[in-house]
């Protein structure tokens, strides 16, 4: 056997063994810690009992999801991460969890009754495709040296090279998801405001529309002048009356 | 760094994200189980564009520009979805994906879920929704009802 033919089988002995994992690397062990932190909190996330802690354990999620992509030396997602999940994202579902009037403290119908059944999903799920990724990515390595991959200016260079149609059809898609939320909002007061006018219809003359109507909600009687707020306040006091009842009847 | 790591984790995080979307009831907390896929995605996304953009040269970084697409769309998702949960809400007074069940096929009362199933489905169920469940909650649920259906 030649030296050169031994140094090339040393060699190809060697290259598996500087990148095996019974040797990782600092950015592999931060890596590695910092997805379990990740992994944990999106499991509190999914599990807990307490709906305004799920949100904030959402954040711990994506903030290490943001540190995952710095150790992954793509800066300018990272804090486009931060940015819209951490701070909108996060922010639009704690504003829904309060406008639905989420209870605070823990609710035990927050799992649904199959619970055991989406278990086995999710593990099954988490197997194969845990299997099939360490089997097809097992030898494979990235090199993290040398330039970051999505520095600002790389990610702009080749956003605005490269991608400028789809990110300006992207910004058409905001708006009309902008609009859409608009409409979303809006279509309920007019279904909530249009009802009345049947009832008007139903009930005869229009000027015993407010007295028929306080008859049936006694507490309104002091604001009769405004019909804003006389529209307004039935439609808010039924969904506080009908939530009681329903949380009841769960129970 | 090996490619398994961040691999192995987005496969994870979106097992989580199965699960959730699959257990909860809330269709907030539906919402943030869709978040946790979407960021798995993601993950993957950033990964396979530093590999690819290391070894094969490809200078397009594709999985970048798509990360960042798949963000505003989850933004854009988020709104609209937390738009119809509002809208749904200010409707039937709740939240609940189980009890949301205008469209479901066949018998409307099935399993532990059906009395409260039966009681949102609005004024037609009425007289089928008195019958099975316990008495106290159909004591106190038919004047609330007629209450939504006398503003109505």
């Amino acid at each position: 056997m030649s030296p050169a033919e031994t140094v090339t089988a040393t060699a190809t002995l060697a290259a598996p063994h500087t990148h095996g994992f019974l040797s990782p690397t600092g950015v592999e062990i931060a890596f590695l810690l910092v997805g379990l932190v990740t992994f944990g909190a999106a499991l509190v996330t999914v599990t807990t009992k307490k709906l305004v802690h799920a949100a904030l354990w959402l954040v711990v999620t994506l903030g290490g999801l943001a540190v995952e992509y710095l150790l992954l030396t793509a800066e300018f997602i990272a804090w486009v991460q931060v940015l819209i999940y951490v701070g909108s994202v996060v922010v639009l579902l704690l504003f829904g969890l309060m406008l639905t009037k989420a209870p605070i403290g823990r609710s035990p119908d927050a799992d649904s009754g199959n619970r055991w059944a989406a278990l086995a999903v999710a593990v099954a799920a988490a197997a194969a495709l845990v299997w099939v990724v360490v089997d097809a990515f097992r030898a494979t390595w990235m090199d993290l040296g040398g330039p970051a991959a999505g520095s600002t200016a790389v990610t702009g260079a080749s956003l605005f090279q490269n991608w400028v149609l789809p990110f300006e059809a992207l910004s058409v898609l905001l708006l009309a998801a902008l609009v859409g939320a608009i409409v979303l909002s809006r279509k309920t007061k007019s279904e909530l405001s249009s009802p009345p006018v049947n009832s008007r219809a139903t009930t005869g003359s229009s000027p015993s529309v407010p007295d028929s109507r306080n008859h049936t909600f006694r507490r309104n009687g002091r604001s009769q002048g405004n019909d804003l707020t006389e529209r307004n306040t039935p439609t808010t006091r039924t969904t506080q009356n009908t939530t009681p009842t329903e949380q009841k009847g769960t129970r | 760094m090996h490619l398994v790591y961040p691999a192995v984790l987005a496969a994870l995080l979106f097992c989580t994200g199965i699960y959730g979307v699959l257990a909860r009831r809330n269709a907030i907390l539906v919402l943030m189980s869709v978040e946790l896929m979407l960021n798995a995605v993601n993950l993957n996304l950033v990964a396979f564009d530093v590999w690819l953009s290391r070894t094969a040269e490809e200078k397009l970084h594709s999985g970048q520009a798509l990360t960042l697409f798949t963000i505003a769309i989850a933004a854009a998702e988020i709104g609209i979805g937390l738009a119809i949960v509002l809208a749904v809400y200010r409707g039937r007074g709740t939240s609940d994906i189980d009890k949301l069940r205008d469209t479901a096929e066949g018998h409307e009362s099935d399993g532990p879920d059906g009395s409260g199933g039966s009681d949102n489905t609005g004024g037609s169920d009425n007289t089928g929704g008195s019958s099975p469940g316990g008495s106290d909650s159909d004591g106190t649920e038919p004047p609330a009802a007629e209450k939504a259906e006398a503003t109505a």
